[in-house]
């Protein structure tokens, strides 16, 4: 149930093909749900070069460590996987990867979108854009529901 | 007898500083530690608290060695 954050750009169908190898056990699992979200070029009808993902580290951490906990016990996963991406962000390039393994389809969904919207709801992140007019903090008013 | 205070994004911005140390003082709730390590800023709406990498709400009481985190509304995802 590992949440792991990095400032690196990753693949997220390899890190959940590597971690579907190394830590779930074959044959007891027979649904995965995955959710990627990817920076586009553009928010709010404005184009955006590129942003910065600032976080709280030890806060962000300790919330998708406990986060991670929680939905496995909460929807009887065989197991959970997120991965968040902070520092400079181009678009096309992953941000998160919320992935969720269980015996039946229905747990996996849920397990899955729930995930991803507590943390959109909770985790300390914080997107700034770069645009042409220069920068903005990204606000939820402003967010179009991504 | 202290406590650590950090700031983050666009707070970090309007307060001109990421982190302080403030004495510690009994019966200090959070919004009293807005209060001092701010000279007396209005707290922006919408700010999220944390002590010790937990939520709490502006009345939460402050113990020595707390860490206190001030911070705008979540973007992540």
């Amino acid at each position: 149930m590992p949440a792991h954050l990095t400032n690196k750009a990753f693949n997220p169908w390899d890190e959940i093909q590597r971690y579907q190898d190394g830590h779930l056990q074959s044959g007891h699992y027979g649904a995965t749900a995955s959710f990627v979200g990817t920076m586009r070029d553009f928010n709010i009808n404005e184009s955006v070069s590129h942003m910065t993902l600032e976080h709280y580290p030890k806060m962000t951490q300790h919330y998708l460590d406990k986060l991670c906990l929680q939905c496995n016990q909460q929807y009887e996963l065989d197991d959970c996987l997120i991965i968040h991406r902070f520092g400079d962000i181009y678009p096309n390039e992953p941000i998160v990867l919320t992935v969720a393994w269980s015996a039946h389809r229905a747990q996996a969904f849920d397990a899955c979108r729930y995930l991803m919207e507590e943390l959109k709801s909770n985790a300390p992140f914080w997107k700034k854009e770069v645009t042409d007019k220069g920068e903005r903090w990204v606000h939820n008013d402003i967010i179009n529901n991504e | 007898m202290s406590i650590s205070i950090q700031f983050f994004a666009s707070l970090r911005e309007i307060t001109g500083q990421s982190q302080t140390t403030l004495s510690y003082e009994p019966s200090m709730d959070v919004l009293i530690v807005w209060a001092k390590a701010t000279n007396n800023m209005v707290m922006p709406d919408n700010t999220l608290c944390a002590i010790n990498m937990e939520y709490v709400k502006t009345d939460a009481i402050v113990a020595d060695n707390d860490e206190v985190a001030f911070f705008p509304p979540v973007t992540g995802g």
